[in-house]
């Protein structure tokens, strides 16, 4: 069974995804990160492979991939440190990148090489869906990856029935229409879209991202879907403490989850 | 007699299509189900076309270039873009553009520049239409471009610089895009390229398509056939080129010819020919060929020219230049300028440094001396003088 899968069906309420960009701050940093958000109580791990445009991504993200691209990281080498991470940890990883990398990669074998390393499920955002049914779709779910695609507050009602149905895993809640590392406040728009979303009865379970950053918002999001994604706070937590990721990766989920228990 | 147009996923062969994060789909949906209807709308045509007559002073003449021709030995035609308001073809469309984000409802207009043209010929619709205008641009340019800056400035535009990357086209286009994501209600984003996701490239070619409709009844009064032999254009995004092919696409009798930016030199790891350093991928959401690294990462590119200094091409050349339909030709930074130089000499025109490609260009061309070859001299060199003089500066000068 699909760790993702086997998350979503223990797990319904809380998962707290924590995404970071491979490479970043340091080229070692991945396995070390892994270990130690899979320690400290994550659910699921996020990991971004960094681009040089990442489109869909604010600042924080963006100059992240610019350091991790200087320190030398690639996708052969991700792959390399998922298979160390593996050897430790079984918690669910979802990689998350720009769909020009798979394509340079080449799609079955990228496929392939994910899935044999331990991935799985993908988050591509500007694969456009008629091509992934048409391309991508069969591959991924022959490697036993699942794919996740993103709805936003613009997205309507018959789209999201739409990607809901081409998503084979859970379903990437964009906050709102901001980018990464946007305010946390929930406004009553949102709670509107997040009503809208909730009628629509769909199958997948439902992560929210964008704007995620503590505990508060953390906490606000958990109320209307089964967890949240938290990025960009934690890559800024981050930064300057390339000797110690390890226990900098553990502060910040306990800064998370502890408030959460109080 | 090749087909060349666009499906309606906005693939030119393999090349094109929407490449974007969901963030962008409402906006970019709303304009491919619209654009097409809209610019045929009888009232908009007719807005379109008094503004280009009365406010941008079309048609642009087609200018024979008795001296030039005379040097090269052939018949050169000069499509005098640059006698357009603003400067350049940019605001052909600009013009359209704003009408389309008018009807659309939108306040607030957002756009990338390189050279400035673009931006400027954006902040100035903008200011005729009383619309708010944020202009994205890389700080690298805004060094080398100080004239349109403070144009944009002048026109009450907001000039934005971008400090990512390669501080130029690309990284202005990537922060123009996040802002589009960041208000997708209020905002319309013109792109002043054939570039980005579908619809823009075939939205931006049919702007810029009055080029060549009038380039064809222009040779018809001129020389009694309404089609050259080749029409020679610069290529960056490629929108000029985009504009004085169109309505030759199909006539197979007319050579297409698209000059890129070689930089320092093809091989010399600064330059910006696309279509021989470049490879199938993604890029501002188009699939086309861009210049990247193995692992798809998107190389840097360099031009002394701001205007053609961007890692892609728009999918249409892509196409064209897959398809064999174009030939690709590279032109150095001093090839370029001595091109300007040249030319300004000759006929008295200053040409901008991106259309300075496209005159260098002849020297690598075969022709006879009965063909007709238009030059679209997309730009005015203006905005150069500073790159100009420091050439004059520095190279001995022979007499012209």
């Amino acid at each position: 069974m699909n760790r993702l899968s086997r998350l979503f069906a223990s797990k319904q309420k809380d998962i707290l995804n924590i995404y970071f960009t491979a490479g970043y701050p340091t080229l070692d940093s991945t396995v070390p990160i892994i270990r130690s958000l899979a320690e400290s109580g994550a659910d699921l791990i996020e990991i971004g492979m960094p681009y040089s445009d990442p489109m869909a991504d604010g600042e924080t993200i963006q100059e992240s991939s610019s350091v991790a691209l200087r320190n030398g990281m690639n996708l052969k080498l991700l792959v390399e440190q998922i298979e160390e991470a593996r050897r430790h940890t079984q918690i669910p990883l979802v990689l998350m990148g720009y769909f020009n990398q798979v394509m340079q990669y080449g799609m079955e074998r990228f496929v392939g090489a994910v899935a044999g390393a331990g991935i799985d499920g993908l988050i591509l955002p500007d694969l456009p869906a008629y091509e992934y049914e048409r391309d991508f779709r069969q591959l991924a779910e022959r490697a036993g990856l699942q794919v996740s695609f993103l709805i936003t507050p613009q997205t309507s009602d018959e789209r999201i029935r739409e990607i809901a149905g081409s998503s084979t895993g859970f379903l990437y809640v964009v906050s709102s229409s901001s980018i990464t590392g946007g305010s946390a406040e929930i406004s009553d728009r949102q709670r509107a879209y997040f009503n809208r979303i909730e009628r629509l009865n769909l199958p997948n379970p439902k992560l929210i991202g964008f704007g995620i950053s503590d505990a508060a918002s953390f906490r606000t999001a958990c109320e209307y879907f089964n967890g949240a994604i938290i990025g960009s706070a934690f890559i800024r937590s981050l930064a300057g403490q390339e000797d110690r990721v390890a226990e900098a990766s553990r502060e910040f989920v306990d800064a998370i989850l502890q408030a959460e228990i109080r | 007699m090749t087909n060349i147009a666009i499906d309606e996923r906005g693939y030119y062969g393999r090349f094109g299509g929407a490449y974007i994060p969901e963030m962008l789909h409402a906006n970019v949906e709303e304009l491919r189900r619209s654009y097409v209807t809209m610019m045929g709308d009888p009232e908009f045509r007719r807005e379109f076309d008094l503004l280009l007559r009365d406010y941008v002073g079309r048609p642009s003449p087609l200018y024979y270039a008795e001296r030039l021709s005379k040097h090269y030995g052939t018949n050169l035609y000069l499509k005098r873009e640059d006698l357009n308001h603003t400067g350049a073809h940019k605001i052909n469309n600009t013009i359209g553009q704003i009408l389309l984000a008018e009807r659309l409802g939108k306040k607030r207009i957002i756009a990338e520049t390189g050279a400035g043209q673009h931006g400027v010929a954006t902040a100035t619709v903008c200011a005729l239409k009383g619309l708010q205008c944020i202009v994205y641009m890389g700080e690298v340019d805004i060094e080398r471009q100080a004239p349109n800056v403070a144009r944009m400035k002048m026109l009450g535009a907001e000039v934005r610089p971008a400090r990512s990357g390669s501080r130029t086209l690309k990284d202005a286009t990537n922060e123009a895009i996040r802002d589009w994501i960041s208000n997708p209600e209020d905002t319309h984003y013109i792109i002043g390229s054939v570039v980005g996701p579908h619809p823009y490239p075939d939205m931006v070619a049919r702007f810029q398509a009055i080029i060549s409709e009038e380039t064809k009844w222009q040779l018809r009064e001129k020389i009694g056939r309404d089609y050259p032999d080749a029409i020679v254009a610069c290529v960056g995004g490629g929108s000029n080129a985009a504009g004085a092919y169109y309505h030759y696409l199909n006539d197979e009798r007319v050579r297409l010819i698209a000059v890129e930016a070689a930089g320092l030199g093809v091989d010399s790891g600064e330059s910006a020919a696309t279509s021989q350093l470049g490879s199938e991928g993604i890029i501002h959401g188009s699939r086309t060929l861009l210049m990247q690294t193995e692992d798809g990462q998107i190389v840097e590119p360099y031009s002394i020219s701001a205007g053609l200094d961007y890692p892609g091409i728009g999918p249409l050349h892509a196409f064209l230049i897959d398809s064999k339909r174009a030939e690709a030709i590279s032109v150095t930074d001093d090839d370029a300028l001595a091109a300007a130089l040249f030319v300004a000499r000759q006929e008295g025109i200053i040409p901008a440094l991106e259309t300075a490609h496209a005159f260098a260009a002849l020297d690598q061309m075969n022709y006879g001396p009965d063909d007709v070859i238009v030059v679209c001299l997309s730009g005015r060199g203006d905005k150069d003088l500073a790159a100009f003089s420091a050439y004059l500066d520095s190279e001995p000068l022979k007499p012209a």
